[in-house]
Parts: C-alpha cells; sequence; structure tokens
C-alpha cells in the first residue's frame, strides 16, 4: 500500500542534548519497518523526546534525521517547522479536531494531495483502521478506542516518514487495549517507516516492540532487542527501571572454559553464572537472576536441577496472585538477601511455601547476569 | 425617540467592533500562547479600562487628545479637524475603553484551545495560518463572538468617557446614552424612557444571543 513509501533504510537518527530545563542526552535509532519501544518512568522524557522528532520541542543540542532529510541540526542552524516534518503524531489525549468529524478530521492531514483526491483518500484510511459508517460522526461521539483510531488514520495520512505514538494505549480500557494491540501487531506488518512507540508500560513493549530504548531522566540508558535487554540489563539502574527486583553484589572468582561459566562469590556461595569474562577476578559486580529462573526443589525428592547453584533460605513471604504464588526467599534466614520467586500455585501448595517454611532453591546459571556495581545512581 | 444618536451610537458600536475586532484576536492570541517577561503587566494594562472610572480614563484621554498635546496636534495637521469633540475622537476613545472587553474573552477562547490540538494541526502539514484559520478561530469563535457583543453593547451604553471626550454634539457625538441624560434633564421622561427600554432590549438580545450560541457550540465540542 502506499503507506509503505519510504524506501530509505536509515530510518530515524536522533542525538539530542541539554542541560535543562529538561535535561536530555538522548540517542534513538528507529529502523523502517520496526516498532522501536521508548520506555521508561513518566518524567523520563520520553513524551519530550517524541516530540522533539515532530518539532514541538527544539532541544538546545542535537541532529534529527529521517531517511535522507535532516530535521534538525543544531550545529549547522537547520531546524525544520513542524508542518513540514513529515511526522505522523497519535498524541496521549489523541488530539483530535473537535469540531470536524472523523473523516475531516483524516482529511485535514492530506494537504499534500489535490483537492479532490483527499475524500476518497481519507475513505480509504478510514477504511484501513476499520471505521467505516462512523466517518460523519464528531470526536465527541466516538469511543476512546474509535478516537484512537481516527488519530491513527490522520498521522498515517501524511504518508509520513516516521510514525511517533504516544503511549496511545493509555486512554483506553483493557479489553479495547488488547485489541488495539491485535490490530497495531497486524498493521505495522504493512507499514514500511520506522515507528517509535512511548510506553510506561515494559509489557507493552516486549509484546509490541522490536527494539527497545529504555530512557532515564532525559537519558538513554540501553538499547537492544527487549528480550535480551531484560535478560541481560546493561547497569543495576537499567535493571532497576526494566522491575527486575533480584539485584545483588557478588565477587568475580574466576572463568572457567568448558563449560563457559563465570564463577561468582556470594555470601557463603560460589555461584555458577553466564560467562562474563569482562570482569576480571577479584572484582566486585553487580548480579540478577530473572525471578522466573529460581527454581524450587521438591521437599520430598530431589530435583534435576538440584546440583545448579543450591540457595538455602526461609520463605519470608508467599503471596498467591491467581494461577502464580511470588514469594521471597531470605537466603540463610537473612532478610537483608530476599531472593524472589514466582512458582505456579499447584507447585507452592504441594511444596508447602508458606512464611517461615524452609525451602532450597537453584539459580539457573545461564539466567546470572553480571553487570558494573552501581555508580550511585539510584 | 433621537434617530439621529440612535444611529450615532450603532455607527459607533459597529465601528469599535470593527478596529477590536483584529486586535483582539491578534492580542488575545498571542497573551494566551506567548509567555514573556511582563506579560503580567501587560495583562493588567489590558485590564485597567475595567477598573478605573470612565471620567478618569475620559480625563487623560481629554488631556492627550487635546490640541495642546502632540496626538491632538498631529492629528489636527494631518486631517485638518480636531480629535476632542469629534466622531473620530470618541471611536478611538471607545476603542481603548472596550479593550478588555474585547481582548479578555477571545484571550481566555485561545488558552482554551489545548496545546496538543495546536500541535496535532502542525504535525497535519498545516502552516500556522491554516492552524489558526482551520482549528483555532473555529473552536475560539465562542469567545470571539462574546467578546464583539459585549464590546458593541458596552459602547452603546458608554456614558462618562463619551462626556469627556466628545461631550453632546448633535451628529457628531450625541449617542443614545448621552441624549438619554439630555432627555431627563429637559424633563422629557417620555423619550428617555423609549430610549432606555430600547438599549435595554438590545443589550439583553445581544448577550442572550451570545450565552445560546456559546453553549451550543460547547455542547458539540464535549
Amino acid at each position: 500500500m502506499s503507506d509503505a513509501a519510504s524506501p530509505d533504510r536509515a530510518g530515524l537518527v536522533l542525538r539530542v542534548e541539554q542541560r535543562g530545563p529538561i535535561p536530555l542526552d538522548a540517542a534513538l535509532h528507529a529502523a523502517p519497518g520496526e516498532v522501536t519501544a521508548l520506555v521508561g518512568p513518566s518524567g523520563s522524557g520520553k513524551s519530550t523526546l517524541l516530540r522533539a522528532v515532530a518539532g514541538h520541542y527544539r532541544p538546545a543540542r542535537g541532529r534529527i534525521t529521517v531517511g535522507s532529510e535532516t530535521w534538525l541540526d543544531s550545529g549547522a542552524g537547520v531546524d525544520v517547522a513542524p508542518h513540514r516534518r513529515r511526522a505522523g503524531l497519535v498524541f496521549q489525549s489523541y488530539a483530535l479536531f473537535p469540531h470536524l468529524t472523523a473523516l475531516e478530521n483524516v482529511a485535514a492531514a492530506l494537504g499534500h494531495l489535490p483537492r479532490d483526491a483527499r475524500p476518497a483518500r481519507a475513505r480509504e484510511l478510514i477504511d484501513l483502521v476499520r471505521l467505516a459508517g462512523l466517518e460523519d460522526r464528531h470526536p465527541a461521539q466516538l469511543s476512546g478506542g474509535q478516537q484512537q483510531r481516527v488519530a491513527v488514520a490522520r498521522a498515517l495520512a501524511r504518508e509520513p516518514a516516521v510514525l511517533l505514538l504516544d503511549e496511545p494505549f493509555s486512554a483506553v480500557d483493557r479489553t479495547t487495549r488488547e485489541k488495539l494491540y491485535r490490530e497495531l501487531a497486524d498493521m505495522r506488518k504493512r507499514l514500511a517507516m520506522p515507528v517509535v512507540l512511548v510506553t510506561h508500560d515494559l509489557e507493552e513493549a516486549l509484546m509490541l516492540a522490536d527494539r527497545l530504548t529504555l530512557l532515564q531522566r532525559g537519558r538513554t540508558i540501553q538499547h537492544g532487542r527487549p528480550y535480551e535487554v531484560l535478560a541481560r540489563p546493561a547497569s543495576v539502574q537499567a535493571a532497576r527501571l526494566l522491575g527486575l527486583r533480584n539485584v545483588f553484589e557478588g565477587e568475580v572468582v574466576e572463568h572457567r572454559a568448558a563449560p563457559q561459566h563465570t564463577l561468582l562469590r556470594w555470601r557463603g556461595y560460589v555461584l555458577e553464572a553466564a560467562a562474563a569474562t569482562v570482569f576480571a577476578p577479584g572484582a566486585r559486580v553487580a548480579w540478577i537472576v530473572s525471578s522466573a529462573r529460581v527454581v524450587l526443589h521438591r521437599r520430598e525428592r530431589p530435583s534435576r536441577g538440584e546440583s545448579e547453584n543450591p540457595v538455602r533460605g526461609i520463605i519470608g513471604d508467599a503471596v498467591r496472585l491467581g494461577d502464580l504464588t511470588h514469594a521471597t526467599l531470605y537466603v540463610d534466614g537473612d532478610p537483608e538477601a530476599p531472593l524472589r520467586f514466582s512458582v505456579p500455585t499447584h507447585v507452592a501448595e504441594r511444596n508447602r511455601v508458606a512464611a517461615g517454611g524452609p525451602a532450597t532453591v537453584s539459580l539457573l546459571a545461564e539466567a546470572i547476569h553480571l553487570m558494573p556495581r552501581d555508580s550511585g545512581e539510584p | 425617540m433621537d434617530l439621529e444618536a440612535l444611529w450615532l451610537s450603532l455607527r459607533l458600536g459597529a465601528l469599535t467592533v470593527l478596529v477590536l475586532l483584529p486586535l483582539g484576536v491578534i492580542v488575545g492570541r498571542w497573551l494566551a500562547y506567548r509567555s514573556f517577561p511582563g506579560k503580567s503587566v501587560a495583562e493588567a494594562a489590558v485590564a485597567l479600562p475595567l477598573v478605573l472610572p470612565p471620567t478618569v480614563f475620559g480625563f487623560y484621554l481629554l488631556v492627550a487628545f487635546g490640541a495642546a498635546s502632540p496626538i491632538g496636534a498631529a492629528w489636527q495637521a494631518a486631517f485638518g479637524r480636531p480629535l476632542v469633540f469629534t466622531f473620530e475622537g470618541l471611536l478611538i476613545a471607545s476603542v481603548i475603553f472596550n479593550i478588555p472587553f474585547a481582548i479578555q474573552p477571545m484571550q481566555r477562547a485561545f488558552e482554551a484551545i489545548p496545546s496538543a490540538l495546536r500541535e496535532a494541526a502542525a504535525s497535519c502539514g498545516m502552516t500556522p495560518w491554516q492552524v489558526l484559520r482551520r482549528i483555532e478561530l473555529p473552536l475560539a469563535w465562542p469567545g470571539i463572538l462574546t467578546g464583539m457583543v459585549l464590546s458593541f453593547a458596552h459602547t452603546l451604553g458608554e456614558f462618562g468617557i463619551v462626556l469627556m471626550v466628545g461631550g453632546s454634539v448633535p451628529g457628531e457625538t450625541r449617542t443614545v446614552a448621552i441624549a438619554i441624560y439630555d432627555r431627563v434633564q429637559a424633563f422629557d421622561d417620555a423619550g428617555a424612557a423609549r430610549m432606555s427600554a430600547f438599549l435595554l432590549a438590545v443589550s439583553l438580545i445581544a448577550i442572550t444571543a451570545t450565552f445560546v450560541l456559546s453553549r451550543r457550540v460547547g455542547r458539540r465540542l464535549a
């Protein structure tokens, strides 16, 4: 389809920095045909970066290019006006024009077409987002999900060089959101431009994005494939941003060649971890293990993983949330070393996982990831 | 009924609105969207006529427009007519005195447009001029209309400043409000009553019309 008309493979490349009023130190690359999620807590500058791409926010220094076009180059004095940047922008609030119908909202972004070609193209886009029959309604007469689709149709109407989605799913109910997720996943196969999705919801990013960029206080701290970032955060800061809670400190003992492991001393244990040869033996490091990679030993009989990094302790708490039970193991009975893990509720019940009871778990070696120690940032 | 005074008042009201419409849109929009040092002072200056007694304001204008003042002298030299006690002087006074009535509702109307809407319009490829014409004005027009109606009705009713700057020259500066006062002075209560009733009706209709229109638009956009 004609929306997919960006042959340039460079995509969106952004590099901006400034001290204030909103501190920014961000680099972003969004490849054509890929969804890049920009993830960070509220106030981390996600929307500001998006607005900078669209030209609604001017950072002190920076360079923003899309394909072969340069939209901002503070060094060269280039700052293309927002209406000349082909950026399709879907706002969190949708920002539909309340005095125009759905069709007119879409047609408002068709200024690049001859006047008599606009209604037909607007109808095509309305059909694309499955709103046929509702084109003559005003935004106030549409549901949240329908408004979101008008906003998407309007953003695509310009045949944008980049599609920018600013928390587009935050204002709709859960059922509508899941439907819209599927529609976006379906639609992105047909879009050839880079798509930047701003969200504070990590699960949303994991579900929809090909790439993930973590943003904190205006600084991009990690970029990569979503599950890689999740499994191997670059720093303690990134791990905390990803909601990972099993973050500890230990000491590298040595690196083993076969099987390739790094041995890590933690409390009284020597743990086998995924190879991390960048850290010299003796180095103090931070390490994480995903709560889904902590395996509970059966009480009655030893499990196969028993030999893999067994760790003993006392259950600090066990909270049942539907089919999953989230538990905390105080390693060696020490509440200062809380190891979180999740098990299916029936497993928790069979093994009598309850506060105060003893338990032994295995930490899967490949899931133990080493990182530099915290540089002081929270 | 003093038809000459009525015609003069309507003319004065219409011309005042005509001058204030572009001025109010430009200044109101500027105050709504720009922040600059001294903005509070600018807004206070705009609101000043609301709190200043018309006679005080009229006095300063009389001094400023008089033949002895640079403004008055320049006007006299340019047009061969004085500014005080003429229709032109009255019009300028009326425009200045109506500034808050025109600008404030227009400023509020522009402020009420979410900034995301203007950004969305630009990202749709609209030039700033197209954004103004196709998005801002259609959304702000109830406020713009309110400003126009308030200025018009207020011009018809203004008394103190007209008396100070214009006096009561028939066909030149004698407005309905002044004519009513003259009628009362001449013990013509019936004449005063007719004109008063007329002013009351015009004002009531104008205000009602703005409320109805604003509400209708408000419902549509809600």
